[in-house]
């Protein structure tokens, strides 16, 4: 099982990073034709900046649009984000106090996160506009990443894992030098969804992150106009 | 508009509404033989070419913040009028065919083959959007359906589904240099019509110059300033403002259309040449300065694409202004003498054409395209009200007309497009006594003037806004 999920690891992790710089290279190849900001669009790279760093911070264009879908969206990707964290444990070579301090922290994320992604699936279920548009492949992967929560949350509180060992696996995976997996059903289950997750991220709608930074509607600017005198 | 957020989807009609294709090449008899694999090839074409559009399709997350959004979902609940399900109808089409997810697992990931009913689709809801960019503001990505929708266009034309309406004015500026096909002599006669009827209104010889090389300044109207109402009546208001500042002016017999339709159907080659025109007829001119005049898309282009097709942003030649900023700096200047009490019994309020408002700038910071119009009617008048604040700025709802779909078989359409605006107008005649809404592009001011009587008010409530100004202009007889 150990060595399966080691391949299984590095085979992910070479198509999530090849995949985004092949995705990222060809975005970067293809010519933007025009200027297409969204008015009211900044006037400096200043602005320009501020602007993007207010959607990928704040998701300020959804909180327009809707504040429920943002709420649940706001808190999904920002509860992801400490949870990933909390897993610096696994992945640092000594045991950091700081890393440790954010074992609490990434437990109320993780409760956080399994209920946005509830109240994320609820809006695709529940509104009909939301549902008209959803796929097979928006609640597979919505489901994929819940999986990847429960799972998470249930090795933490009902089927305790040696995290000692898991470390040492990960650590090992790290040096080339592999060491058993704990044997859990829970634990494989839990990687298993993390490496789907990780090998579709380039070929799925996950390709919206790099992707937001190419999208000239945010990162272009007009030219500075300086309104000269006009009449004699 | 509290309930816009609660709207449900209503049942697609049948048959849906459609535009008038051109007999050469209607629905079904002008679409080419090999119309699949044209089609097809043109779109890998574009998504290889496009930044923007590539981006677009890949980054879509379904979040449903755009469903909203449209003024045309909004009039009619019909689903494939949602922003994304827009989208989709191309998304679908690139999945299938030029991605690894869509090839090997088509249903999964809602991909859709190319099939004559999903082309049908494309042919009416392509052209169940005015390309406003409306729902682009709420798209955590910026989404621009407008520029997908522009695609699609394209696409149609290339396998023979060309629309009647935006091909006949394509033709007629090609023949004669402006979307209504008025010919030279035709200008100069209208002019001189106009220089009499402001004589006679006024006693002042207001002058209507055409092809003066001696000129300053080339004011670049769209054709329908040059006779339909209320555009005329703001072409005569610029006429008012250059008389009393004493500026040398002038229209153009080769270059009498700001409009360039041909940026709805995506059709870069035929966009950059009419620009070119523009341009040139500009140089010939010697003029120092062209000034925009009041056509929303006319300054989406001037502003955005002038720059990346001339290489120069024109402004090594001339300068390139909207007719809004022109007119403001004279009047912060304290340079434009008003006589705001002509205006004593209207209430104005202000409609934020889209193109000008999501695909332009104006002045000096962001937000002075909103601000500079409102300035320049309160300037004129003391009575400006507002609508309200997610219909107006960057959150304004289209006219319902914009984008080539200003033509009768449509009528249909726009009038559910235009039911937004409209409520959002009725509220502020019943709450505070507005009587006229002032607009910056001539589509605006055609489509509304067809729809308002549609909801049992004035067609005379839409003006143009340089006729606000322009009657307030005090005229002295000297110059
Ligand atoms: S009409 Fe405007 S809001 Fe509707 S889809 Fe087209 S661009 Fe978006
Ligand atoms: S708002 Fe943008 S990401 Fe969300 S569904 Fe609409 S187009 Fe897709």
């Amino acid at each position: 099982m150990s060595a399966t999920f080691a391949i299984l690891f590095y085979l992910a992790g070479l198509i999530l990073i090849c995949g985004i710089v092949w995705k990222v290279l060809s975005y970067a190849r293809i010519p933007v034709r025009y200027l297409l900001p969204i008015a009211p669009a900044p006037q400096s790279s200043g602005g320009v900046a501020l602007r993007i760093l207010r959607e990928a911070l704040f998701f300020e264009s959804l909180f327009k649009a809707n504040k429920w879908t943002w709420l649940f969206g706001w808190i999904f990707h920002y509860a992801l984000l400490v949870v990933l964290l909390r897993h610096l444990f696994f992945v640092t070579w000594s045991i950091e106090p700081w890393v440790v301090m954010l074992f609490f922290p990434g437990d109320v994320a993780a409760w956080l996160m399994i209920g946005s992604l509830l109240g994320l699936l609820g809006r695709r279920i529940f509104v009909d506009r939301v549902r008209y548009i959803s796929t097979v492949s928006d609640y597979a992967m919505l489901i994929l990443i819940l999986l990847i929560g429960i799972t998470g949350v249930v090795l933490r509180y009902r089927v305790p894992v040696d995290i000692m060992a898991t470390r040492e696996f990960t650590l090992g995976l790290m040096k080339f030098d592999l060491t058993d997996l704990p044997r859990n059903v829970v634990l494989y289950l839990h990687l298993a969804s993390v490496v789907a997750l990780v090998a579709v991220f380039p070929f799925s709608k996950l390709i919206h992150f790099p992707g937001y930074f190419f999208s000239p509607s945010h990162n272009q600017k007009y030219p500075t106009a300086k309104m000269k005198d006009l009449s004699r | 508009m509290g309930s816009v957020s609660t709207r449900k989807i209503k049942p697609r009609k049948s048959p849906s509404v459609k535009p008038n294709f051109c007999s050469d090449g209607g629905q079904s008899g002008g679409l080419v033989e090999n119309w699949q694999e044209l089609a097809i090839a043109k779109l890998g074409e574009e998504v290889r070419s496009n930044r923007a559009l590539r981006v677009f399709l890949d980054s879509c997350v379904k979040c449903g913040a755009c469903t909203d959004k449209c003024h045309y979902f909004l009039g009619d609940g019909d689903p494939l009028n949602m922003p994304v399900a827009r989208q989709d109808l191309i998304r679908g089409v690139y999945r299938r065919y030029f991605t690894a997810a869509g090839k090997f697992f088509p249903k999964f990931v809602g991909a859709l083959d190319l099939t004559e009913s999903l082309l049908e689709d494309w042919s009416t809801y392509y052209y169940q959007c005015s390309e406003c960019r409306r729902c682009s503001v709420y798209c955590p990505f910026g989404i621009d359906t407008a520029e997908i929708t522009m695609v699609g266009r394209s696409i149609l034309d290339a396998v023979g589904i060309r629309q009647n309406y935006i091909h006949t004015v394509l033709d007629n500026v090609n023949r004669v240099g402006n979307n209504l096909g008025m010919i030279g002599a035709a200008i100069a006669d209208t002019l001189e019509g106009l220089e009499e009827d402001v004589l006679e209104e006024t006693g002042v010889n207001v002058k209507f110059p055409l092809d003066d090389t001696d000129a300053d300044v080339l004011l670049l109207v769209p054709s329908a300033d040059l006779f339909a109402e209320p555009h005329v009546d703001g072409l005569i208001g610029c006429a008012k403002i250059f008389h009393q500042q004493g500026i040398r002016w002038t229209l153009s017999t080769e270059a009498s259309e700001a409009a360039n339709f041909a940026l709805f159907i995506g059709d870069d080659e035929k966009m950059q040449q009419m620009t070119r025109h523009v341009r040139d007829t500009a140089l010939k001119l010697g003029v120092k300065q062209v000034l925009v005049g009041e056509c929303g898309h006319a300054w989406r282009v001037a502003s955005s694409y002038w720059p990346d097709i001339t290489g120069n942003g024109l402004t090594a030649d001339f300068e390139t202004l909207h007719i809004c900023e022109f007119t403001y700096d004279l009047l912060r200047k304290n340079r434009l003498q008003l006589d705001r009490s002509v205006h004593n019994n209207k209430v104005i309020t202000f409609h934020d054409s889209c193109n000008v408002a999501r695909g332009s700038r104006m002045g000096e910071y962001p937000r002075d395209v909103y601000r500079i119009p409102r300035a320049l009617l309160q300037a004129a008048c003391d009575n400006f009200v507002d609508m309200a604040p997610d219909t107006i700025c960057e959150h304004t709802f289209c006219c319902g007309g914009g984008g080539g779909l200003l033509t009768d078989e449509l009528m249909e359409v726009r009038v559910s497009g235009a039911s937004p605006r409209v409520s959002a107008l009725e509220d502020v005649i019943a709450n505070q006594g507005v009587t006229h809404m002032a607009a910056i592009c001539a589509i605006c001011k055609s489509q509304f003037r067809s729809v308002l009587p549609k909801f049992d008010l004035d067609m005379n409530m839409i003006v143009s806004l340089h006729q606000i100004v322009g009657d307030a202009v005090v005229l002295n007889s000297e110059t």
